[in-house]
């Protein structure tokens, strides 16, 4: 079963009822963007995900990509996917319109990563990087710069990549060493070794575009020392085509636990020395400032760790389907109420409803806290209001670590169960479903590890505005509790919403409580916070997926008192507000589990030496 | 060239929903291209290009104005459509729906060929293109695989049980095409966008110059009496082999009669 269902339906619940589509294509530059034209762009590249792209990702993954020579091949049926993907014009629908985009909102172009990710998360990571490589030129390059290179980017002619990583540089990207001298015509020579470097070498594209971070011979040391360059794998000339090959090549790729397909590159610059004319060195272009790119990087993070979050997002969705689709089929045991003598589908069973629910109500919570995030980024770039705008870019500071973390470890967790709804067959690869769990891994990893986003979490993000900024996050999720207890016509608080609201109330609670906790002690010693940052973050993060399903039941309870909707459509929305019940309920509570992990603070955790902890 | 494309708009298979009250499916949600129909619109595009230029519209009869398949088509390439809506049609039957193709084919100015599909996935009866070539007294040619046009003339490799036959027509004529000839393309997102602002004609049964007492359940002379599924499809015979199996093969095959 390696079908796959763009789930269009809930993408527009989410796009309509909690990322506000409608007040975003109020917006300046988004006035073409009206809902009708969202949705039939989107079911039309949903049937270009499902029919061309969903069927190359088991071949992918069994396939991977090859390194011969000094090319890499990407698998069976990726070079076609790809050239329908750039055929379409695809790649451009979110980008600036001065360089080809579609100017249609981020969030709208966050919704097809997500179909990207759930039809071939290996493929998709191409244009995801190549989207950060047009972020850093787009934000921080000059005109020239631009001209160059956004336009083929834009397009998905040619591809990007981000070249942070090397082996003694990883988490700590201040302790890079990759080196870039200055020449007389203002250009730099690049000369270094990077790892890890996804699509970093490739056939899907004529051209790539390296983004490399590295160090001018008088740079400080640590992060205020980074530059960042324009590393094309081809010169270009001034007419635009492609001239002489740049010396930065492809040494190896690595032999991985998932996304096999896409090619992570160890990339030698300068190392052949071939630069001839030119002199040693790959040809680099500064973008911006010497010393800045840190600073830059930081600028292009709330997206780049969106689109990972959404990884998690598009993987959880293609495990939970499957998962459906085979508990609907697999006959086994007899289920309670079933007549003696007669077995079930392994549906009918609870503990494997359990299991299905769980997936469907993580699923739906993540897509909503990624495109509500990614509305965000839309409101905070174009809304005219400034006071609108800082709310909006405060918010999306305030849950990068959020969003990026939940939704990979969640990923981890939804396409864990979804091999074991498989039983023992979820094992055994030619199902597909151990797939997306070996896929869903990297995405904990890479981006910043989630570690990292939970110290960015409690360093940075807690003190915004002297803790405003989550204190002002508190009082939504408060305001939405009061919306949902005003939600119980019978009063007696047994209602789907009065039970949704109460248990969200806890929630909100218990995290203000151990958000207290992390400002009194965290402070006071940041050993404290750092040490709890992880299950702090996970608290948060639950909290706030708690009040989005809250606000979906709302939405939901809405549209069905609006009266009118019949068939499919009630089922959607009677569908949404049991899911959201079922969240609040089983889902939620966790949140009180881990105010003790945190409150425990860095106790303990220092008391064995090195030695003890080796055995 | 010109090439006019009937195109049905069809419940989404994936989600057909219920029939009514009389038997008749129900079409009142979202009705998509039918993809029968989009092998038409891209052999249409195709020989509007390989002639170096013409319009493609397209012609669809369906309820309350529906125009969310004619729009992927629009996005697929063609210039225009014209939309039969009308309450009056409720209950058409084939012929039916054949005179009102025929009819608002005709506002058409200039069509060169029509195309359609053999049959469509819904009501499947495969008889509407001939009647509407019967009604616009125009040559018929079916099951096509393989068209050309040249001279004023369609010349079209037409599938037969043991190959094809080659046929050849005066324009204007009417070919209806059998499925999975061409691959149709997939809209593209600028084309997505520019079908937003192309124009769909839409016009009602007196538009048409036809009388509403005559259409519909009024005009249909029939009625549907009973719906009932389609059978279970019987389990498959498993042939183990035990040395002989190529011989039970043949003896099954011989059973059909198909050796
Ligand atoms: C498949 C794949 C694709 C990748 N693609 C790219 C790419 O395109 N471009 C690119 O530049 N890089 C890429 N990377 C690299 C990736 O971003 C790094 O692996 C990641 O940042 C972690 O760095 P590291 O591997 O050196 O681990 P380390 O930094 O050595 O981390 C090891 C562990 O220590 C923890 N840790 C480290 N420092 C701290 C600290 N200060 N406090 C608390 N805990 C800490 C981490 O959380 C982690 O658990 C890719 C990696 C993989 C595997
Ligand atoms: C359960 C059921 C039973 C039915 N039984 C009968 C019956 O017994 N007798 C009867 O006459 N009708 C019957 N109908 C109605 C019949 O399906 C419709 O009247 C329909 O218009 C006939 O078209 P078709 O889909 O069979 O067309 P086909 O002849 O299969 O269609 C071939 C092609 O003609 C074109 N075309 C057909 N319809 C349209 C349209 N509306 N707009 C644009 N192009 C079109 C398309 O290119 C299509 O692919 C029945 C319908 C249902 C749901």
């Amino acid at each position: 079963m390696a079908d796959y269902t763009p789930p269009l339906r809930d993408i527009r619940f989410v796009l309509e009822h909690l990322a506000g589509l409608d007040d975003l294509a109020k917006l300046e530059p988004f006035g073409h963007a009206d809902a009708a034209s969202v949705f039939g762009v989107l079911a039309e590249f949903g049937r270009l995900m499902s029919e061309v792209w969903a069927p190359t990702n088991a071949v992918g993954d069994a396939e991977g990509s090859r390194h011969e020579g000094d090319e890499v091949r990407t698998p069976a049926g990726f070079r076609e996917a790809y050239r329908h993907y750039v055929a379409g014009g695809w790649p451009a629908v979110p980008f600036d319109v001065d360089y080809q985009g579609g100017g249609f909102p981020w969030v709208v172009g966050i919704a097809m990563q997500e179909m990207l990710n759930s039809a071939n998360m290996a493929l998709a990571m191409a244009p995801l990087l190549t989207q950060g490589a047009i972020d850093a030129i787009a934000f921080h390059g000059d005109e020239a710069q631009k001209e160059t290179f956004l336009r083929p980017m834009v397009t998905g002619a040619w591809s990007g990549t981000m070249n942070l990583t090397e082996p003694d540089a990883g988490s700590d990207v201040g302790a890079l060493r990759t080196r870039a001298v200055r020449q007389d015509d203002g250009t730099y020579r690049i000369t270094g070794q990077k790892v890890f470097i996804t699509f970093g070498e490739h056939d899907l594209t004529e051209q790539i575009v390296h983004l490399v971070l590295a160090r001018t011979p008088e740079a400080p040391p640590g992060t205020k020392g980074i530059s960042c360059f324009i590393v094309p794998k081809y010169l270009v000339e001034e007419d635009g085509s492609l001239g002489d090959r740049n010396d930065v090549h492809v040494v190896s790729i690595e032999h991985k636990m998932g996304i096999r397909a896409s090619p992570t590159c160890v990339l030698a610059f300068g190392e052949r020395g071939d630069g001839g004319a030119r002199g040693e060195g790959a040809v680099g272009y500064l973008i911006g400032e010497e010393h800045a790119g840190m600073r830059y990087m930081f600028t292009m993070m709330n997206n780049a760790r969106l689109g990972v979050g959404v990884e998690g997002l598009g993987l959880a969705e293609r495990a939970y389907q499957q998962a459906v689709a085979y508990a609907s089929e697999r006959v086994q045991g007899r289920a309670p109420g079933a007549s003696p003598g007669e077995s079930s589908t392994i549906i009918d069973h609870p503990d494997v409803r359990r299991m299905l629910l769980t997936m469907k109500a993580f699923t739906e919570a993540m897509r909503a806290m990624c495109y509500v995030q990614a509305a965000q980024i839309d409101v905070a770039k174009h809304h005219p209001d400034e006071a609108a705008a800082t709310e909006a870019r405060e918010l999306v500071e305030l849950l990068t670590p959020i969003v990026k973390s939940w939704c990979t470890d969640l990923a981890e967790t939804v396409t864990s169960i979804g091999i074991q709804v498989h039983g023992g067959v979820g094992y055994v690869e030619e199902t597909g479903a151990a797939q997306h769990y070996r896929d869903a891994k990297i995405t904990q990893i890479y981006e910043g590890t989630n570690g990292i986003q939970a110290m960015d979490l409690v360093g940075r993000k807690l003190p915004l505005r002297g803790g405003a900024v989550v204190r002002d996050q508190i009082s939504r999720m408060r305001a939405t509790v009061a919306e949902l207890g005003g939600g119980d016509p019978e009063g007696d608080g047994e209602g789907d919403l009065a039970v949704i609201g109460a248990r969200l109330a806890e929630a909100v609670s218990t995290l203000e409580a151990a958000t207290g906790w992390m400002f009194e002690h965290g402070v006071a010693d940041p050993v404290e916070a750092l040490s709890v940052a992880t299950p702090y973050q996970r608290l948060f993060a639950t909290t706030v997926g708690g009040w989005l399903m809250g606000r979906s039941a709302l939405a939901a309870r809405a549209a069905l008192d609006g009266g009118s909707v019949d068939g499919s459509e009630r089922s959607f929305f009677e569908a949404k507000v049991v899911t959201a019940r079922f969240f609040a309920e089983r889902l939620l509570p966790e949140v009180h589990g881990l105010v003790g992990p945190v409150m425990a603070g860095g106790r303990g955790l220092f008391a064995l030496t090195p030695a003890q902890l080796a055995r | 060239m010109n090439v006019v494309v009937c195109v049905k708009q069809i419940p989404d298979p994936a989600d057909p929903g219920a029939l009514e009250e009389d038997h008749t499916l129900k079409r009142d949600g979202k009705l998509i291209l039918d993809e029968s129909d989009s092998y038409g619109v891209e052999m249409a595009l195709q020989l509007a290009d390989a002639a170096g230029g013409g319009d493609v519209t397209l012609v669809s009869m369906a309820p309350n104005n529906e125009t969310s398949g004619l729009r992927t088509a629009l996005a697929m390439g063609a210039a225009k459509a014209v939309l039969v809506s009308d309450d009056a049609l409720s209950g058409a039957g084939a012929l039916d729906t054949a005179k009102v193709l025929a009819a608002a084919i005709k506002r058409v100015e200039g069509a060169d060929l029509i195309l359609a599909a053999t049959e469509s996935s819904d009501g499947y009866t495969g008889t509407v293109p001939e009647q509407i070539a019967a009604v616009l007294d125009l040559p018929s040619v079916t099951f096509a695989k393989h068209v050309e046009v040249a001279d004023g003339t369609v010349k079209v490799q037409r599938q037969t049980e043991s190959g094809f036959d080659e046929c050849e027509a005066p324009l204007p004529a009417l070919v209806s095409v059998t499925a999975g000839v061409v691959e149709p393309r997939y809209p593209s997102f600028k084309g997505i966008m520019a079908a937003k602002s192309k124009p769909v004609d839409q016009v009602t049964v007196a538009d048409l110059g036809l009388d509403p007492s005559a259409v519909g359940w009024a005009g249909a002379g029939q009625e549907i009496v009973d719906v009932s599924p389609a059978p279970e499809r019987q389990a498959g015979e498993v042939i183990e082999d035990e040395g002989d199996a190529h011989q039970k093969i043949v003896e099954f095959l011989d059973g059909l009669k198909v050796l």
